[in-house]
């Protein structure tokens, strides 16, 4: 479990970490909370040149409210989004999303940011993010540029973050006074989602107004469970009502099969997890 | 013998260091000029090896040397098997470095020897192997066909052929007559996936050669065995081999084995000159150290409609892997005499087939051939019970062995010398509200709740205190069941106990001391136990099979009664009385019906001076023992589970756990208990989670803890654990072994639970693990093939 021998900076600004980015060529990766690249490169799967610690600069961590929106550093770790009271107020699908990543130790290590950028399908972040039409800030040679979370996940381990660039914040609008829950399934206790329902809905008396549903490792990026969106929308909040818009859960889904489970399970699972996410966000 | 520490759950002397991290494992261990080791291994399950080429490799920085097969084939020889099951048992050589071919992928096919680790590491990218592939056979029963055979210098992937036949050996009836006559006949086939040991420290081994005797720090249950092995096959004398065995940090019977790497890091200490260290990393240890369980189960059962059995057949197919390892085709043997169980059938058969595959070879994995037996046999009494519509206890219970029985011999020719079926499961079902668990299976099934309610039973018995020596020699293991002990007298009257048991987890300094401290009458604190190392505890026969306690317990109890022989006579000599009229009590000699007496501290003193000794007396109270066991002991128990199944995802939840373990006459309640919370949570594993996958070409799936599963604290419920005790009176102390319990008895109760639980809705089988998925899926070609039976 020894990486390959690599080259190690770490800047104290964003300005000097893309300059050493910019500086670096192809063969750099950029180091967060290292829950995901530390082990690739004990395993060997990934051998960069280069490694850029982003962990000693102050300005990517951290929560802040602008208003309508939260802006969150991208080194922020999972614990902060777990236990920040401006996201347990404004956003807590984020918190209880962010409490079910891995353990403890990964939980003050690892970053939001981090976790993001490495867009692994099954991870617990991307999802719930999706859901909350997050916007995602890019630092870059050029300036800073700004993607929406339905643009940002691009396949497995792929996101519209270039080469030369670093994500810097993420924008996420409030959702105060909505519920919110975060269904996950594993076998067992630490293990990443076979499949996982994020899921905010706004009830309105008797009706569910508005609702938001993402969809973990249901394919090879978050999904938005559109279908199931809009059967709720306006409907009468029952179990009845919900369990009949989570039918359309898989819809446009294409789950993986692997030892967990195979792709008709998964669609399976993402209707059942829909259902119970829904019931639960609703304070059924 | 007063006893004040047996039955005493006092905290184990060991864990001090080790959870203050003041451990020595074999990686700790850093020598003067060592030089460490990496593998290269071969990613093909089955290939030719064309060449390998180590010039890139060799000229890598602070690369000192790199060995190939070739490099060593004269010297490396073949790891051994030490149990030919038969006397025509097929097996291939065994190279520690492969040579011309690789049978499964991860078999070492260089190693590399640098000045650090990283080196090393580095370098293992740089050796250039070009391979031919040949075909893989990876399923079980594809290879006992033959169509393709997992070695190209064998003709056939058969082993050796193994049977037991009760009407043969005269210990029951023809099992033919039992079958062709069953008024009721059940055919079940089960399948035991293959188990990854995953032992908490990674093997790792340090080699010193610049001695005239060579040292080896091996992370090993059998440092004595070690020793042996590696003079016989190395061809060194095995007075100039030392083993030691460190703080070891776990095994599971996958340490209870010799592997390639401690050959090759030997032979590189010895080539190069130096120490030499080789540490192996997580999935090397998943993918190249050995596996267990991996059988194929057939199984007849024939009884009467009352429910009374009749004859037990069994067919096994066993997956030894690429290769046999040191005792890996004896293993489904232990078994093979645990398919009766508890049970009183009068015929039984048992064939075993062991059988090459491409994977990483098997071998003891805790339980080792009897958790098999006992999943089985548990499993078809209950698939009896749901056949003839009787209550799966009461089937149990018609069918056992009363406890008035005892001893008695059973149709697979052991005598049990002790057990008491009856008063476990009564104590299991007081403590499980069994009533009540019930009434809310039918309630839940009534109102057809998305959770159901299935209740797991398992009465399971295994034979422990491995072994008789008579017994192995009559099924041709090589080596003796006993185990040595020694008991010292230090001037000042403290104990030193060198016991042959070498353990890696178990507590036996804590235990050995409980023992000595009673017999000898001395505090507990007086007491050291050394252990481990072939120097100072020069014979043994090491930890494994439950046999601590049971052998080498009663050894270290044997050398203490010498003990007390011996300082009898010096008392009786300075007391001026006769030896008859001398005491022993409390650790002091007294003159009987006098206030005489003389301590055993002040004997000690005596004989070290030796000033006034009886004539001829040897001036040591130094003894040693080596017991060898004239039975096996069974320990027995009665583990109930209340399994809730999620019908809507297929999950699965421990609702209750209760288990009644007789373990006979327990030394320290404390690690009794933690061997059962630990040997639960394994059985559970087989159960639930844990399973080693290959994919069609032979790599494996399960290569980390991402893929294999196993369970930590919150995937396991409170366990509710107790006791009854039934002394064994085949030795003194009368008891029986834990370290295997809770795995065997554990995973027939989770599995029968878990069908319960949904055998009313048309599941009659999930294979382990009973993952989600395969729940939901048993549950859907139930509703697909008409659902409810």
């Amino acid at each position: 479990m020894i990486p390959s021998a690599f080259d190690y900076a770490a800047p104290a600004t964003v300005a000097e970490a893309l300059g050493l980015l910019a500086a670096a060529g192809d063969d750099v990766k950029l180091l967060a909370g290292g829950q995901s690249l530390i082990p690739v490169m004990k395993l060997r799967l990934a051998d960069p040149a280069m490694v850029i610690d982003l962990g000693r600069i102050g300005e990517l961590s951290g929560v802040r409210d602008d208003g309508d929106a939260l802006t969150i550093g991208a080194m922020t770790p999972h614990h902060q989004i777990a236990t920040d009271p401006l996201i347990a107020a404004h956003v807590p699908l984020l918190a209880k999303a962010a409490a079910t990543v891995a353990d403890p130790q990964v939980r003050h290590r690892g970053t939001f940011g981090g976790a993001l950028v490495h867009a692994d399908p099954a991870g617990d972040l991307p999802a719930p993010v999706l859901a909350a039409e997050a916007t995602f800030i890019l630092a870059g040679p050029d300036g800073e540029r700004r993607v929406a979370a339905a643009d940002f996940f691009q396949g497995y381990f792929t996101t519209a973050v270039d080469d030369g660039e670093i994500l810097t914040h993420i924008r996420v609008p409030k959702y105060t006074g909505w519920g919110a829950h975060y269904e996950k399934f594993t076998r067992v206790a630490q293990q990443w989602s076979i499949v996982a329902v994020a899921a905010m809905v706004r009830v309105e008396g008797g009706t569910i107004a508005e609702a938001r549903i993402g969809l973990t490792n249901m394919a090879s990026t978050p999904l938005r469970a559109t279908a199931v969106e809009q059967a709720l929308a306006g409907a009468p909040l029952t179990r009845e009502t919900i369990a009949a818009a989570s039918a359309h859960a898989a819809e446009g889904t294409d789950p993986a099969s692997d030892l967990n489970g195979d792709a008709a399970y998964r669609r399976h699972l993402a209707e059942v997890l829909t259902k119970r996410a829904v019931i639960a966000a609703a304070g059924l | 013998m007063t006893t004040t520490e047996v039955g005493r759950a006092r905290l184990r002397k060991e864990d001090a260091h080790l959870i203050t991290g003041r451990s020595k494992y074999t990686d700790n261990i850093t020598l003067p000029g060592m030089l460490h080791l990496a593998m290269v291994r071969s990613p093909f399950a089955h290939a030719k090896i064309t060449s390998v080429d180590t010039a890139a490799a060799k000229s890598s920085p602070g690369v000192v040397a790199v060995l190939t097969g070739a490099d060593v084939a004269a010297e490396q020889g073949s790891l051994p098997n030490v149990w030919p099951i038969t006397p025509d048992q097929k097996a291939p050589a065994f190279p520690s470095i492969a040579v011309d071919e690789v049978a499964f992928a991860g078999e070492v096919v260089a190693c590399i020897v640098a000045r650090s680790a990283a080196a090393a590491r580095d370098a293992v990218e740089l050796v250039d192997v070009s391979y031919d592939e040949l075909p893989v056979v990876m399923d079980l029963e594809e290879a006992f066909t033959d169509k393709v055979l997992a070695h190209s210098s064998l003709d056939s992937n058969l082993s050796a052929t193994w049977v037991f036949d009760s009407g043969e050996a005269g210990t029951g009836k023809p099992i033919a007559a039992a079958l062709a006559s069953a008024e009721v006949l059940i055919e079940r086939t089960f399948y035991q996936q293959r188990l990854i040991p995953a032992f908490m420290e990674p093997r790792s081994i340090v080699v010193d050669p610049t001695s005239e005797q060579i040292t080896m720090w091996s992370s090993t249950q059998v440092p004595h065995i070690l020793r042996l092995i590696l003079a016989l096959t190395l061809g060194i004398p095995e007075s100039k081999v030392r083993v030691i065995a460190p703080d070891v940090g776990g095994g599971f019977g996958g340490k209870l084995t010799v592997i390639p790497e401690e050959f090759i890091t030997l032979m590189a200490a010895r080539r190069v000159g130096k120490p030499c260290k080789y540490t192996e990393t997580r999935s090397e240890s998943l993918q190249a150290g050995h596996h267990g369980r991996a059988q194929v189960q057939r199984l007849k059962l024939s009884a009467t409609k009352d429910g009374i059995v009749t004859g037990l057949d069994v067919n096994l197919l066993a997956d030894m892997g690429a290769y046999l390892g040191l005792i890996g085709s004896g293993i489904p043997i232990l078994g093979a005499f645990m398919y009766n169980a508890i049970y009183k059938f009068p015929a039984y058969r048992l064939e075993c087939n062991n059988i090459f595959t491409n994977k990483a070879w098997t071998g003891a994995y805790r339980g080792a051939g009897r958790p098999e037996a006992t999943f089985a046999i548990e499993r078809m009494m209950d698939e009896l019970a749901v056949e003839l519509g009787m209550d799966p206890l009461e089937l149990r219970e018609k069918n056992w062995i009363k406890h008035e029985e005892f001893p008695f011999t059973t149709v697979a020719g052991l005598e049990y010398d002790s057990g008491n079926y009856e008063a476990a499961t009564a104590k299991a079902l007081e403590l499980f509200g069994y009533d009540a668990l019930r009434a809310e299976q039918v309630r839940r099934r009534e109102t057809n709740d998305p959770v159901q309610l299935g209740i797991g039973i398992s009465t399971f018995t295994e034979m422990c205190g491995l072994a008789p020596s008579r017994v192995l020699g009559a099924l041709s293991y090589a080596a003796g069941g006993w185990e040595h002990a020694q008991v010292r007298v230090l001037p000042t009257g403290n104990i030193e106990v060198i016991t042959g048991s070498s353990p890696h987890g178990q507590g036996h300094e804590t235990a050995w001391s409980q023992l000595v401290a009673d017999r000898l009458g001395v505090p507990f604190e007086n007491v050291e136990v050394l252990h481990g190392d072939t120097q100072s505890s020069p014979r043994g026969l090491d930890t494994y099979g439950s046999r601590s306690l049971t052998v080498g317990g009663m050894a270290v109890l044997a050398a203490a009664d010498k003990v007390i022989e011996k300082a009898r006579v010096v008392a009786a000599h300075m007391m001026e009385a006769s030896q008859e009229d001398i005491e022993f009590a409390d650790g002091k000699f007294s003159v009987r019906g006098t206030e005489q007496s003389t301590a055993l501290g002040e004997i000690a003193f005596a004989v070290f001076s030796a000033h006034n000794l009886p004539d001829g007396f040897e001036p040591s109270l130094d003894s040693d023992a080596t017991f060898d066991p004239q039975n096996f002991s069974f320990p027995h128990g009665t583990h109930l589970a209340a399994m809730e199944v999620d019908t809507e995802t297929g999950q699965v939840t421990i609702r209750k756990y209760v288990c009644v373990d007789d373990v006979g006459v327990v030394v320290n309640p404390l690690i009794v208990e933690g061997q059962v919370h630990g040997g639960l949570a394994q059985g559970i594993a087989q159960a639930l989670y844990e399973e080693a996958v290959y994919d069609d070409a032979g790599t494996l799936v399960t290569g980390s803890f991402v893929d294999y599963l196993v369970p930590s604290a919150p995937d396991l419920p409170h366990f509710t654990t107790a006791r009854t005790e039934t002394p064994s009176t085949t030795n003194q102390l009368g008891a029986k072994g834990v370290g295997e319990a809770g795995t065997i008895a554990s995973t027939p109760a989770i599995v029968n639970g878990v069908l319960d639980a949904v055998r009313h809705l048309g599941v009659k089988d999930i294979k382990m693990p009973c993952s989600p998925s395969r729940v939901w899926a048993a549950l859907e070609e139930a509703k697909m093939t008409g659902g409810v039976q």
